[in-house]
């Protein structure tokens, strides 16, 4: 394909509540055996984008050891690979990045060494499968100079958290509004943007020039008119994850099996780091109900309506229902968990209970001692 | 460069005793305990070890091996210098030969030996499920300043009759070596594992070169203990089991499953690696009822599923039943279908409502030598036809269909087999 690709992973979000305390929302783990991350670099490396920078920001430690080979997803290659950037301080540069266009201007080189005439760029929290070279195909087609990726959010609420877009009957972008108060329209941008190498470079520069920072705020929306920016309308599953809610439902929507066979048996695949984990291992008094129990996991108790991670351990008579038990988190005997997240590496002791509601689960963190236990 | 020690592992074996499950692959390419293949157990104690070169010898059926060792990446064997390197037999001006015997196979590589210059060579073979620190084995060697080191485990004397038996003195120096003996005077079965000098091994390979089936057991390590080189027993306690039989690799793989295996997986010390492709969870359905277990990634289970080890991306469909089974990669097992003590192979599909490992056990009529152990084995690829009724200790293999299935059904000790002759 020509074009590179650019991941931006800086975000975090005071939606995200303790989860993003510790990560970038890109870094959160997905269905099961995922990362946010790994649906941004699979479909990259799937289109055949074979040049792919991540640029991350805040808080980047778990997204780093996540992205410490590039294998996993097939880069790494003699042509191409794939490039990680955290903010750097020089005798020039002190800062970090101040939003998304400075953290892509801040690392500008990359745009310019490249010889694709196109950049592809996306954002690591959103949950899909795309062929971005379909996308490309419709940009040059349209003549346009930008295009960005919209999907038509039906009935949905809420979506003052998105940039919306409207449109004329040509799907040429008229109006773009980012996170607005009111929802005046139930197009939201994907955060997926197809523009042409050099037009990027020119526009990082100007903005920089103005010390403006955001690509958004200050680069779409001011260009709206200026430039022809088209949307192309995605029809298959795309969800955000950047709120609780939304992961939390995200998550759920994988015991689905049409979200299932979708994501892990149709097409191209989604890619991952391999871990190396023993089967998942279903003990005496087990019983599990649609649930997914990610390898390396032990069950002992009862599971229903949940996802548990990787290297999860519910111990006897446990009770865990409709909740979402991230990784390597050890839950000790008689324990009741409903309607929660438990963060990963947790360590749940003897007859807890922890019960969120129906629709506003609870964040449970419990850093118990989990060895030399009595 | 040089290397201290390096891997021979030999995996060029059919495992007959494996029945149909070795028809089209090499027994180290067999799967094993829901997601690892059994060369990975002596792979992984080789990094684990520190041991970073492995030739790996091949000759039966290859390919499998071939694509699950690749250039050795879940291993870590990827290397710019050693690594992992498929040795199958080749072409020679002359004398062109197959692997004829385990020695043999190691004499005609001397040249990638000696491309390493290595002090030592350990010889593995890919029939053993066990974790085992080599490095202590060659601390060992050292200490007793050994020209061989074999190693072996204290087995129950009364089983020690199927074994090479090593007969030691106190310190350890093996004085005597019984193959198979009617009256063991050791209990020191040999594992099949031998830490060589080089130079030793080199000459006594070429010493014997003439003899066809050059085997280590029988001709190279005798004829070293006969000229007088120095031969050690290192004793090895951990687990260790053959699953050279068809009741032995189930066995092993039911032991698995128990509430604190003797065999552990789920220790982070001493990893098992594997190739493994398929990383989507496990979705146990509402209607599912799954204990004692274990299940591989990706796989659905919407039936039952008791006391089994099952691989990834499996299928088990609602009202199927799966008890006291051991199911591969990639199998679906349809509505309806019952399995009691069943081994099916990669691939295989059961068709609605068949029933496998029914009724009273029957010696087998098709090879009572390799199906003695009450168990349905079923091949690779295969399919089973819907609402038939398979006996106990049978053997399936290939596409089957009604017309084979006189009655709807196949009698406790029966076969069919369309692929892979191999008897």
């Amino acid at each position: 394909m020509k074009a590179v690709g650019i991941i931006l992973a800086g975000g975090n979000h005071k939606r995200m509540r303790e989860l993003s305390q510790t990560r970038a929302i890109a870094a959160l783990p997905v269905a099961g055996t995922y990362r946010s991350v790994d649906f941004a670099l699979s479909n990259m490396t799937n289109s055949g984008i074979n040049r792919v920078a991540v640029v991350t920001q805040y808080n980047a430690k778990s997204l780093n050891a996540h992205l410490n080979s590039s294998k996993w997803w097939n880069f790494g290659r003699k042509q191409g690979g794939l490039y990680v950037f955290n903010p750097i301080l020089t005798a020039d540069n002190n800062s970090w990045f101040r939003g998304t266009a400075d953290s892509i201007c801040q690392n500008i080189d990359f745009l310019k060494e490249s010889h694709e005439p196109y950049v592809v760029i996306a954002s690591g929290d959103c949950i899909y499968k795309l062929d971005y070279d379909q996308v490309l195909q419709y940009h040059i087609d349209r003549r346009a100079d930008i295009t960005i990726v919209c999907k038509n959010m039906g009935e949905m609420t809420g979506l003052e958290r998105f940039g919306l877009v409207s449109t004329d009957g040509e799907n040429r972008v008229m109006e773009l509004e980012e996170k607005p108060v009111e929802a005046k329209s139930n197009i939201v941008s994907c955060g997926i943007y197809i523009i042409r190498r050099r037009l990027l470079i020119e526009l990082l520069e100007q903005a920089a020039s103005e010390e403006r920072y955001d690509f958004v705020k200050d680069i779409l929306v001011r260009y709206r008119r200026q430039k022809k920016i088209y949307a192309y309308l995605l029809d298959s599953y795309w969800s955000n994850i950047s709120s609780i809610e939304a992961y939390f439902n995200t998550n759920m929507d994988f015991l689905r099996k049409d979200i299932r066979d979708y994501f892990f048996k149709e097409g191209e695949p989604i890619f991952s780091k391999v871990d190396d984990l023993p089967p998942a291992k279903f003990n005496y008094g087990s019983q599990v109900k649609n649930s997914l129990i990610a390898t390396g996991s032990i069950i002992n108790g009862h599971v229903e309506n949940s996802v548990i991670f990787k290297e999860g351990f519910i111990g006897n008579n446990c009770i865990i229902r409709n909740s979402i038990i991230l990784n390597d988190v050890y839950i000790r005997d008689n324990s009741v968990i409903e309607n929660c997240i438990v963060e990963s590496h947790s360590t749940i002791e003897d007859g807890s209970v922890f019960k969120g509601e129906e629709g506003n689960p609870r964040i449970v963190i419990e850093k118990n001692e989990r060895y030399n236990y009595k | 460069m040089k290397k201290e020690m390096i891997a021979m592992l030999l995996a060029g074996g059919q495992g007959s005793r494996l029945g149909v499950l070795t028809s089209q692959v090499a027994k180290p390419a067999v799967a094993f305990g829901g997601k690892y293949r059994i060369i990975d157990f002596p792979l992984s104690n080789c990094i684990n070890s520190g041991v970073d070169t492995v030739g790996v010898l091949t000759q039966y059926q290859p390919l499998r091996l071939n694509t699950h060792i690749g250039i050795g990446i879940p291993w870590d064997l990827d290397r710019n210098y050693g690594g992992v390197t498929i040795l199958s037999p080749y072409e020679k001006k002359e004398n062109t030969d197959w692997y004829t015997g385990t020695a043999n196979a190691i004499y005609q590589n001397i040249n990638y030996i000696d491309s390493f210059n290595p002090e030592y060579v350990l010889i593995l073979g890919g029939d053993h499920i066990y974790k085992m620190d080599y490095n202590m084995m060659l601390d060992f060697h050292k200490a007793n300043n050994a020209d061989i080191t074999m190693a072996a485990k204290p087995v129950p004397i009364e089983e020690a009759s199927r074994f090479g038996v090593l007969v030691t003195d106190e310190t350890g120096k093996i004085t005597d070596f019984e193959e198979k003996p009617e009256h063991p005077r050791s209990n020191l079965a040999s594992m099949g594992i031998y830490i060589f000098r080089w130079k030793v091994l080199r000459e006594a390979l070429i010493a014997n070169e003439n003899i066809s089936g050059c085997d280590f057991g029988m001709h190279v390590i005798p004829y070293c203990h006969q000229r007088g080189d120095r031969v050690f027993c290192y004793e090895f306690n951990g687990y260790w089991k053959d699953v050279g039989t068809l009741g032995s690799y189930w066995e092993s793989n039911m032991e698995l499953i128990d509430l604190v295996p003797v065999f552990n997986l789920y220790e982070d010390y001493w990893k098992i690696y594997t190739k493994s492709n398929t990383l989507p969870p496990q979705y146990i359905a509402s209607n599912a009822y799954v204990e004692r277990c274990i299940i591989g990634e990706g796989t659905e289970v919407y039936g039952v599923a008791k006391n089994s080890v099952i691989g990834a991306e499996v299928t088990i469909e609602e009202g199927a039943e799966v008890y006291d089974s051991i199911i591969m990669e990639g199998v679906v097992v349809k509505a309806g279908a019952k399995l009691y003590k069943a081994i099916v192979a990669e691939n295989t599909v059961i068709g609605e409502n068949a029933q496998l490992g029914v009724g009273e056990y029957a010696e087998s009529t098709y090879n009572k030598k390799v199906y003695a152990f009450d168990l349905v084995t079923v091949a690779e690829n295969s399919v089973i036809p819907p609402n038939v009724s398979i006996g106990k200790n049978t053997a399936i293999s290939g596409v089957t269909t009604a017309e084979d299935y006189p009655d709807g059904t196949l009698p406790s000790g029966g076969a069919i087999v369309k692929v892979g002759e191999s008897e």
